[in-house]
């Protein structure tokens, strides 16, 4: 009953500050010059796609349990399916200039007109960032089939492994005309083709850092809304106890299995935003330290609250990106020079600002909450207490 | 011929490298059940130690000295980032460990300026010798005696001491050894101290074979040494290192084959076998879950 009453203005209240949300950027980036602020719409662009990575983690981590550390490789599958399917076939020789061409040789916004005009544009991507999820969940699901009966640190070590193997799958020479090997994909379209322009090429409409923010809080909104349903609520029965939940005959094999796989299809096309986001696809960059990136991300918002994973995504990105910058740039005042301040500081005393999130600030930013928790009257706290 | 006995060769000497790390695994996740993510870092840094000790004084000095803040480090890590937490779940300690782990490469990165640092050559060690016609260093054939012998005077001490007697009673029952009047703290703090010694002096072998060290240069041997542990069975000192010579033979003849680029992809399919198929490894005891 308390979950009834307790969703009645949370999903209207989020869908206006969503909208809010995404007014916001459109206004910012096109009133700001986007050359001195740089730093702020990076900042925004890598936050949205960290934060949608990081609530599909969530949806493994904190509300189903179960510990997987494979993001970072359902991630690369995500971006390299986006980049294989919508590099414009003109630009595929120079891309895949080592292997004399690719072995796919059409691509997606082509078929619907061109990356130059919308249909071809927003078709296009729009198909290609499906795919990225659905080739993520596929291959999640041919990973779980043995994965998934391991439980919580054998479960991240095996996950942790896939990634490796994954990574290194694509840099195979062999499989150079799909994947270009080592190399780097791009010539995609990113966010920045999302861009209005004139027919002199001038800018008219901003929308780059938009499309980032719309990607994410769709697939966000969907993910919020599985969790609110009777799906989510056998995941967090799982969550809390296995034997329990299958006593009360919640199928513990499908329903991880359907978590697992919903999580990195999410992952895969957050992959395939961070590929946008960064011009350019290459294994290289999806490493078991990106893994723990976002790991501590969730961990930093309060494992099990989506709207905290959110928050720490852009805080995360913030700091790490732009607000702690100082400390890797040598300083004088007068004729003091500050001791410490030079290349690598910054990561430094992030890790210390993580490690002591991590030892005295257990429950993160939000626990288990989510932001409209906040603001509600304390008096139905005291009755759920009771 | 020639070339199965210097793949041979490097694959023991390998395998015995990180048996000397696995050892730090398994004896920790025998008794605190968590995977020590932090545990190849320590490697990397026991390495770093000794580039910097060595540049300033003897190497009689240098040997010793990185050994005891190797020690020293590993005992500090379970002190500020595991004990605090020892009634939390388990989910938070791994956590803690991986935020230590990048802790330290960020450190190292800070450190080091981001450039690889060159291992000193050690007397002896670093010495070529030529074996069956095969050129290859000290360091290749003392590795397999040296932790055979590390590893018989660990279990003499884990069989023959109180100490031991210890942890093999932490390690079987957490709640219960406490209530025989155990002090758990200092028990697994002896516990990481054998761990972070073991991985000093691995870390001697490998880099004066694998001489440039970057930040990273602890995380795959780290990695691999966690899964010779599984492989061996987890908790099972003879199983890790049993597990940790044959993941160094197989490494080695899959880097000599065209299939390089799988090497890691084959270890840690493995483990992934491994654990489906028989997840208490090739010595372990049979688990127990309890409900």
């Amino acid at each position: 009953m308390l979950q009834q009453t307790k969703s009645k203005k949370g999903p209207f209240l989020a869908l206006v500050l969503a909208a809010a949300l995404l007014i916001l950027t459109v206004v910012l980036e096109n009133t700001l010059n986007p050359n001195t602020n740089i730093m702020l719409f990076t900042t925004l662009k890598k936050g949205a796609v960290y934060a949608l990575v990081a609530v599909s983690m969530n949806l493994l981590n904190g509300f189903t349990g179960l510990f997987s550390l494979g993001q970072a490789g359902f991630m690369l599958l995500g971006a390299y399916t986006y980049a294989i399917f919508t590099i414009p076939v003109a630009d595929r020789e120079s891309v895949y200039y080592i292997y004399n061409g690719s072995a796919v040789n059409f691509s997606l916004p082509d078929l619907f007109g061109g990356a130059d005009t919308v249909p071809g544009l927003i078709l296009g991507v729009l198909i290609a960032l499906i795919l990225a999820g659905c080739v993520a969940a596929a291959v999640a699901w041919l990973i779980g089939l043995p994965v998934l009966r391991l439980k919580s640190d054998y479960l991240a070590i095996a996950t942790l492994g896939f990634g490796e193997i994954i990574r290194a799958i694509f840099q195979w020479d062999a499989l150079g005309p799909v994947t270009n090997g080592a190399n780097a994909l791009k010539n995609f379209p990113t966010f920045s083709s999302f861009n209005i322009t004139n027919a002199s090429g001038q800018v008219v409409l901003r929308l780059s850092t938009f499309a980032a923010f719309f990607i994410a809080a769709v697939c966000i909104a969907i993910i919020v809304l599985l969790i609110n349903s009777s799906y989510g609520r056998a995941f967090k029965a799982i969550r809390e106890d296995e034997i329990a939940a299958e006593a009360m005959g919640i199928n513990l094999a499908r329903h991880k299995r359907l978590s697992f796989c919903i999580s990195s299809f999410f992952a895969g096309v957050g992959g395939a935003m961070f590929a946008m986001f960064a011009n350019q696809a290459q294994a290289r960059t999806f490493t078991t330290a990106m893994t723990y990136e976002i790991l501590l991300i969730v961990v930093i918002g309060g494992i099990g609250s989506v709207s905290g994973s959110c928050i720490a995504a852009f805080l995360y990105v913030a700091a790490s990106e732009w607000w702690l910058r100082f400390l890797d740039a040598e300083t004088t005042i007068g004729a003091f020079k500050v001791p410490f301040l030079r290349n690598g500081f910054r990561m430094v005393v992030f890790s210390i600002i993580i490690m002591i999130v991590v030892l005295f600030f257990r429950r993160g930013l939000m626990g288990d909450k989510e932001l409209f928790d906040l603001f509600r009257p304390r008096r139905k706290k005291k009755e759920a207490s009771k | 011929m020639q070339y199965a006995v210097s793949i041979l060769l490097s694959g023991v000497s390998l395998g015995g490298q990180y048996a000397l790390i696995a050892i730090g695994y398994t004896m920790v996740y025998g008794i605190l059940r968590l995977i020590n993510f932090a545990h190849g870092d320590v490697f990397m840094v026991a390495g770093l130690i000794m580039v910097y000790l060595s540049a300033a004084l003897p190497l009689p000095v240098a040997a010793p000295l990185m050994i005891i803040l190797t020690v020293a480090l590993g005992f500090l890590i379970e002190r500020a980032a595991y004990k605090p937490l020892r009634s939390a779940p388990r989910m938070s300690v791994m956590i803690s460990a991986i935020g230590v782990s990048y802790l330290l490469q960020n450190t190292a990165t800070y450190v080091t300026g981001g450039l690889p640092q060159m291992y000193p050559s050690l007397p002896f060690l670093s010495e070529n010798i030529t074996i069956l016609g095969t050129s290859t260093k000290w360091v290749t054939i003392v590795t397999p005696f040296l932790v055979v012998a590390l590893v018989v005077v660990l279990t003499q001490l884990i069989n023959h001491t109180k100490v031991g007697m210890a942890m093999r009673a932490v390690a079987k029952d957490f709640e219960t050894s406490q209530l025989m009047g155990i002090k758990i703290n200092s028990v697994i703090s002896v516990t990481f101290i054998i761990g972070s010694l073991l991985a000093a002096v691995g870390s001697m072998l490998y880099f004066t074979n694998y001489s440039s060290i970057v930040p990273l240069s602890g995380t795959l041997p780290g990695l691999r040494a966690f899964v010779a542990a599984v492989f061996g069975g987890i908790g099972s000192i003879p199983g890790a290192v049993v597990g940790a010579f044959l993941i160094g033979i197989c490494e080695s003849i899959i880097k000599g084959s065209p299939w390089s680029i799988f090497s890691d992809a084959f270890t840690f399919a493995l483990l992934i076998v491994i654990l489906v198929v028989k997840p208490t490894g090739l010595f372990g005891e049979k688990a127990t879950d309890k409900v």
